[in-house]
């Protein structure tokens, strides 16, 4: 019971402790811009503007409001790779911090994704405008579908979060590593393109050996492959080609999106294990390895 | 190298000793030293590492407790281990062996600034310097007009800390450490810095920290502030305690320690000083006792490796322990080494320092070796403390004899 409130009290702390160093970032990024977080807002609007006109008049496509597809899928991939390089450099990059002040350094690494997350829910908020603007307001049950797309992207963004952090302070390589990663990362997740794409080419290829099916399933133990194909679902929620039966998303049933986000929790649970186990196991001696 | 024992003499001065906030048993503590390239013996001389071997222990079986209401002083030449220990015992190092147990909040001040972000405000590095130690905001809400009007701050507490003067920089971080009320106060040289004014106040604070039962453990080269300040003091020599004791007594001990354990050379890729001694002109005799004024001879040996590169100069200056850069020069600041007349092997030299400045304390005398801007060996002797009675630079005058008849190579 004692130990319990302890612990309550522990976490009220490093709450605020995180937060606090989420402000300064903030803080600090906005700092002697005159537009301040505006800039922030600024940067879907304009990511929008562009492939709105680069895949209507440049690459014309079949999706209608491709615009709203991609940024329905890349602001949350914007998310996990800005708080993930964020906290692999977070241990490193306050070394001052590290090897003077004695606290918990898992707040480092949570600030980042909470950086990440302030910022990128405002962009969300953009989007959102956006779909009224295009007269596809979002509102619908699958919405709901972002709950437990947001806590797979947690769990992922938090785990690798604090396995780079970790090792960036052992192995300066990591971030570069990093870098090189997630682009390959970016380009093996459905956000340019559509899943259904995916699963078209799979079937094609099914023909020719058995388990395609399963093959189709291992596709989403890439967790950001079910969260961002969630998001899609929710926000974008056009399903199939106007006027078809042909799939522009992966599929027509919620249960697939919960199955997706389901195989990818499991994979993103287990990276958060692994990654707090490795932070843990190098924290004590980060203020020496620095 | 040290001639202490490793064994611990004196004896505890505290009577009616309260509860063991700190507890340190057999901490030790080791450091990996990588062999780099000369050009971070620089870098070596400033952070004043020595690399014997591979490992490096700062601290070699270290046992100190810290009651209740003790206020105990840590004293030692530079590298002795002290920063280390309070590092340990603030939970920002973890020791490679041993216990330390900590009972209470610590709040710890080890580095001026340390845990401020230049480009927040005193209010804001406030709060997040509060909360790193661990302080909930709605306490800091209600402790914020008694930091700023203790850190004398006043309107500049709007301003970012990145245009503070390091007084100004003393003043906050040690405002906000004894605001948070600490049971145990660990304190790194930083207060040196502070005016004399402010340093009153601190000693004030502390003096009633002290009535409060607290504990305080402060590292201080001021051998005044020691025995003024605390009832015990603890002596470290090469990673080890070597006196726990009477803070006089503690003091006599370091004086002791610095004048028979003092040169340090680290062995270079071009040359080494091997040898690095402080004589009296007249007797011709290693002295340890150093009066303002006075004429000595520094002597010593350097050892080349490799073939005189060109433009190997040398450099000779004082440096206080509070401070890494050079507090004086000895002019001429660069003494050209002749190329020409010197091949590989060994050569001595003779500096001749016409007169200690007028600055009492205590000081490391640092031979430089230089080629083209890059220190390529040192050699240091610390523990020279100036006694008598505000001259920067003081005249010297180089000879630099290389026996070429007897030029042996080992």
């Amino acid at each position: 019971m004692k130990r319990a409130m302890r612990g309550n009290v522990q976490t009220r702390l490093r709450t605020e402790l995180i937060s606090q160093l989420v402000r300064k970032d903030l803080k600090v990024k906005y700092q002697g811009s005159s537009l301040g977080f505006i800039w922030s807002l600024a940067n879907p609007i304009i990511l929008l503007a562009v492939y709105s006109f680069v895949f209507a008049f440049v690459f014309p496509n079949s999706m209608p409001q491709f615009g709203l597809f991609l940024m329905s899928g890349v602001l949350i991939w914007n998310f996990f790779t800005m708080a993930v390089s964020g906290a692999a450099g977070s241990i490193l990059g306050n070394a001052g911090l590290v090897k003077k002040v004695p606290f918990p350094h898992s707040a480092l690494p949570l600030a980042s994704v909470g950086f990440a997350g302030v910022q990128v829910a405002l962009q969300y908020l953009v989007l959102i405008a956006a779909f009224f603007v295009f007269r596809m307001p979002p509102f619908r049950p699958h919405l709901l579908l972002l709950i437990p797309a947001l806590v797979v992207a947690l769990t992922l963004t938090i785990g690798l979060g604090f396995f780079t952090a970790a090792s960036t302070v052992q192995l300066r390589d990591t971030q570069h590593i990093l870098e090189v990663v997630l682009f390959a990362w970016f380009w093996l997740t459905p956000i340019i393109y559509s899943a259904s794409m995916v699963n078209k080419q799979i079937a094609k290829a099914g023909f020719t050996f058995p388990g395609h099916g399963l093959l189709s399933w291992a596709y989403y133990l890439n967790p950001m492959a079910g969260v961002v194909v969630a998001f899609q679902r929710a926000l974008y929620g056009v399903v199939f080609y106007p006027g078809t039966h042909d799939l522009l998303l992966p599929s027509d049933s919620v249960f697939f999106y919960v199955k997706a986000l389901g195989i990818g929790f499991v994979v993103a649970l287990f990276v958060l294990v692994l990654g707090v186990r490795k932070f843990r196991r190098l924290s004590a001696d980060f203020a020496q390895d620095l | 190298m040290s001639e202490n024992t490793g064994e611990v003499v004196g004896e505890n001065v505290s009577e009616n000793l309260g509860e063991v906030l700190i507890d340190a048993h057999g901490v030790s503590k080791k450091f990996a030293s990588y062999h780099r390239r000369a050009t971070s013996l620089k870098e070596r001389l400033v952070r004043q590492e020595q690399t014997e071997s591979d490992v490096f222990w700062a601290l070699k079986g270290v046992d100190l407790q810290v009651h209740r209401g003790e206020t105990v002083g840590l004293i030692g030449p530079n590298g002795s281990g002290k920063s280390t220990l309070l590092k340990v015992l603030s939970g920002i190092l973890r020791p490679n062996d041993g216990q330390v147990k900590v009972t209470g909040r610590v709040s710890s001040l080890l580095e001026l600034g340390a845990g401020f972000d230049g480009e927040l405000t005193g209010r804001e590095n406030i709060y997040l310097n509060a909360a790193l130690l661990g302080v909930p905001r709605s306490v800091t809400d209600g402790l914020f007009d008694e930091i700023v009007e203790f850190s004398e701050l006043g309107e500049f507490i709007e301003f970012p800390v990145k245009h503070y003067s390091s007084g100004m920089y003393v003043r906050l971080g040690f405002s906000v450490a004894v605001h948070i009320d600490p049971d145990i106060l660990i304190i790194d040289e930083v207060l040196a810095v502070g005016d004399a004014a402010f340093q009153k106040k601190c000693l004030d604070r502390i003096a009633d920290f002290q009535k409060r039962g607290k504990a305080i453990l402060f590292v201080s080269h001021s051998a005044g502030l020691i025995e003024q300040l605390c009832n015990r003091a603890v002596l470290l020599s090469h990673g080890q305690v070597i006196f726990d004791g009477r803070p006089g007594e503690a003091v006599a001990q370091l004086n002791h320690v610095l004048g028979v354990d003092r040169v340090e050379s680290e062995k270079g890729e071009i040359a080494t000083v091997t040898e690095m001694n402080i004589l009296d002109p007249v007797s011709g005799e290693a002295i340890d006792e150093f009066q303002c004024g006075a004429s000595v001879v520094v002597q010593g040996v350097i050892d080349w490796n490799e073939p005189l590169p060109a433009g190997a100069k040398l450099s000779l200056h004082l440096t206080s322990p509070a401070d890494k850069d050079p507090v004086i020069e000895i002019e001429p600041l660069w003494h050209f080494v002749p190329a020409g007349e010197i091949s590989p092997g060994q050569s001595q030299f003779e500096w001749v320092i016409d007169a200690l400045p007028d600055m009492p304390g205590d000081f490391t005398l640092n031979l430089g070796v230089y080629t083209q801007e890059i220190l390529i060996a040192h050699g240091r002797i610390g523990g020279v403390r100036l006694q008598g009675a505000t001259r920067r630079t003081i005249g010297g005058a180089l000879t630099l004899e290389h026996p070429q008849t007897t030029l042996k190579r080992a």
